[in-house]
């Protein structure tokens, strides 16, 4: 099983330049912000939209070679597409919408396949209705198992929870992840959530403005982003432009501090950035990197409480702040009867040193 | 007597039907699918004879049935004053209509939909056959209803080229004006009272599948409020300018007429 993908194709806001593999039977997460190209890569892979330039190898054939003039149309790809808002054909019933995939097979035969992918998805009862008539999880459903009628070699999967409320998508993400457990088959997942891309990918590739930023397993980069758009992506909530000042020191030029890394620093590092919940609140000042900092304001969400600090000096107003830092509630108990200034411990091995 | 000429618009308009339907549905569904060099020339061209005077349409049919033309010449086929050639001058005239309608029709059907039809192994044909057309069956509908309306009150161009005689040529519209000719108002009210209720009935009938259309067409997005896309056919007798309008805003928001 292997897909091989690069591809230029000339958008009227960037240039979409991407080129990865996939092996692995396991989905393989696009990751990016909207607008990003991810969709637009899927689109290429199944033919819905050409590339400029490029290959596109699916298992030793030739899905597209602009050199050699190949482009084989959607038809001949053998590719399994969820989109976003699942492209159900309203006029056909769940049962014929499935079946539509299905060709050169008896009626019966059809039939069959059709009951068994309505039961993989757990719509048996459902194949007389007509797809308006579901709700948005049961179509969501149909529209797997009907990429996944015709066996595709590979299933792209289009931002398939985007258009679902917030309590059915970990339902439908358990059910999808159980579907393709049972697919032999690759899987490409784009989304732009990096929890759900996180959950759903062992490994992931980044993309911003049609570039490829990172790629690999998931944890590594999560805990190496290496790039400003991957940490910003990746969630990282605090970032600062940063001046070198020795082989292991650094400004933080937003931040308004100097600090000591682990990693020797580079002169492509233009910024420092840091995780929300990577802060540690010592009471003395014994380790390097521990900074005086003011609380600005918090904000409360059910497990968790997120601090706004303010380092050097106390803050002017409500939007002078340096840090977003995030604790479990029981450590803010314990911490907000302290006098201020705190004190804040920015970790040197927590530190992420990015290149832009 | 009004059966005679009702019965010669009926053989008309059923023939006329035919051609309208063919070419109709053929150069819509080609003219929404390919994009070619002279697109636009193709469809101002094909608008032509809804705002040219019918005399300049009924000449040109002239031109192209009568004396000199290769129908004649060459097959010797000779159509000039017979209700044949009143059937193509209703259909010349009403095709645009249907022509534009099918466009539009075939142009608000979501592409997504037939995206999704050929990753899942449908050849161009199939996609069309079973995607395509059963989505915009009902704006087609409605546009061939309309075109239907149109060629059953064809005149000035039926009368270039197919004369007005009693019995062999001169249908409803033709009758009436020859009935008011003669003063004989009584014939003229009853036969002007059928082709008001035919007419009437046939916009009825496109005003119904207008509304029925929302419920096959383009799935509204989540939060997006469904709009009925309405007035479509007063726009597309409008001439070239506000078709571009319709091209940019397939789903125009509610306007009733220009």
């Amino acid at each position: 099983m292997e897909l091989i993908v690069d591809i230029q194709k000339y958008l009227p806001s960037f240039t979409l330049e991407v080129a990865f593999r996939a092996t692995q039977p396991e989905a393989l997460g696009l990751l990016g912000s909207s607008g990003s190209g991810k969709s637009m890569t899927l689109r290429c892979i199944a033919g819905i939209e050409t590339p400029d330039q490029g290959t596109i190898v699916l298992n030793n054939r030739v899905l597209y070679d602009s050199q050699k003039g190949i482009n084989l149309p959607s038809r001949d790809r053998r590719v399994g597409y969820l989109f976003q808002h699942y492209a159900l054909f309203p006029h056909l019933t769940v049962a014929e919408n499935i079946a539509y995939g299905l060709r050169g097979q008896s009626q019966a035969a059809i039939a069959r396949q059709v009951t068994e992918q309505l039961q993989r998805v757990q719509l048996a009862e459902f194949g007389n209705r007509y797809p308006p008539q579901l709700s948005g999880g049961q179509q969501q459903r149909v529209a797997l198992a009907r990429a996944l009628a015709p066996e595709p070699e590979i299933l792209l999967l289009d931002e398939p929870f985007s258009a679902l409320d917030a309590h059915l998508r970990s339902e439908l993400e358990k059910q999808l992840l159980k579907t393709l457990a049972s697919y032999h088959g690759l899987t490409l997942f784009v989304s732009h959530n990096l929890e759900e891309a996180y959950r759903v990918c062992p490994q992931l590739l980044v993309l911003a403005e049609g570039q490829v930023m990172a790629a690999g397993p998931k944890q590594r980069i999560f805990d190496h982003p290496e790039r400003l758009a991957v940490a910003q992506l990746t969630g990282c909530k605090n970032l600062s432009r940063l001046e070198q000042q020795g082989d292991y020191t650094l400004r933080a030029l937003d931040w308004d501090c100097t600090l000591d890394t682990l990693e020797p620093l580079q002169l492509t590092h233009t910024h420092v950035g840091i995780r929300a919940h990577r802060f540690t609140f010592p009471t003395q000042p014994s380790q390097p990197n521990t900074q005086p900092a003011w609380l600005v304001w918090t904000s409360e969400s059910p497990h968790r409480i997120s601090l706004y600090l303010k380092l050097g000096s106390p803050p002017a107003d409500l939007d002078d702040y340096h840090l977003q830092a995030e604790v479990f509630k029981d450590v803010w108990h314990r911490l907000k009867d302290r006098p201020q200034p705190w004190w804040v411990h920015l970790d040197p091995a927590q530190l992420l040193l990015l290149r832009p | 007597m009004i059966a005679q000429p009702l019965m010669l618009s009926l053989k008309v308009i059923l023939v006329a039907s035919v051609l309208i339907l063919g070419l109709g549905l053929g150069l819509g569904i080609f003219l929404a699918r390919k994009q070619f060099r002279g697109q636009i020339l193709v469809s101002t061209l094909l608008n032509l004879p809804l705002v040219l005077p019918p005399s300049v349409v009924g000449y040109f049919l002239l031109m192209a049935l009568g004396r000199g033309s290769p129908l004649k010449e060459w097959l010797g086929i000779d159509l000039l004053f017979t209700w044949q050639a009143g059937a193509i001058a209703s259909a010349v005239v009403a095709l645009p209509l249907m022509v534009e309608s099918t466009r539009a029709a075939i142009a608000a059907v979501n592409p997504e939909l037939e995206a999704a039809a050929r990753t899942l192994g449908s050849p161009e044909s199939e996609v069309i056959w079973r995607i395509t057309l059963p989505l915009a069956y009902r704006g087609i509908l409605a546009g061939f209803a309309l075109s239907v309306a149109r060629g059953l009150g064809e005149f000035g161009a039926t009368l270039m080229v197919a004369g007005s005689i009693p019995g062999r040529t001169q249908t409803l519209p033709l009758a009436i004006y020859d009935a008011v000719q003669m003063q004989n108002y009584g014939l003229a009210n009853q036969m002007v009272l059928l082709m008001t209720t035919m007419a009437f009935a046939l916009l009825w009938w496109v005003r119904l599948l207008e509304r029925q259309k929302d419920t096959t067409q383009r799935q509204p997005r989540k939060g997006q409020k469904s709009q009925r896309p309405s007035g479509w056919y007063w726009r597309i007798s409008a001439v070239a300018a506000s078709r571009r309008i319709a091209e940019i805003a397939p789903r125009p928001v509610r306007e009733e007429g220009l």
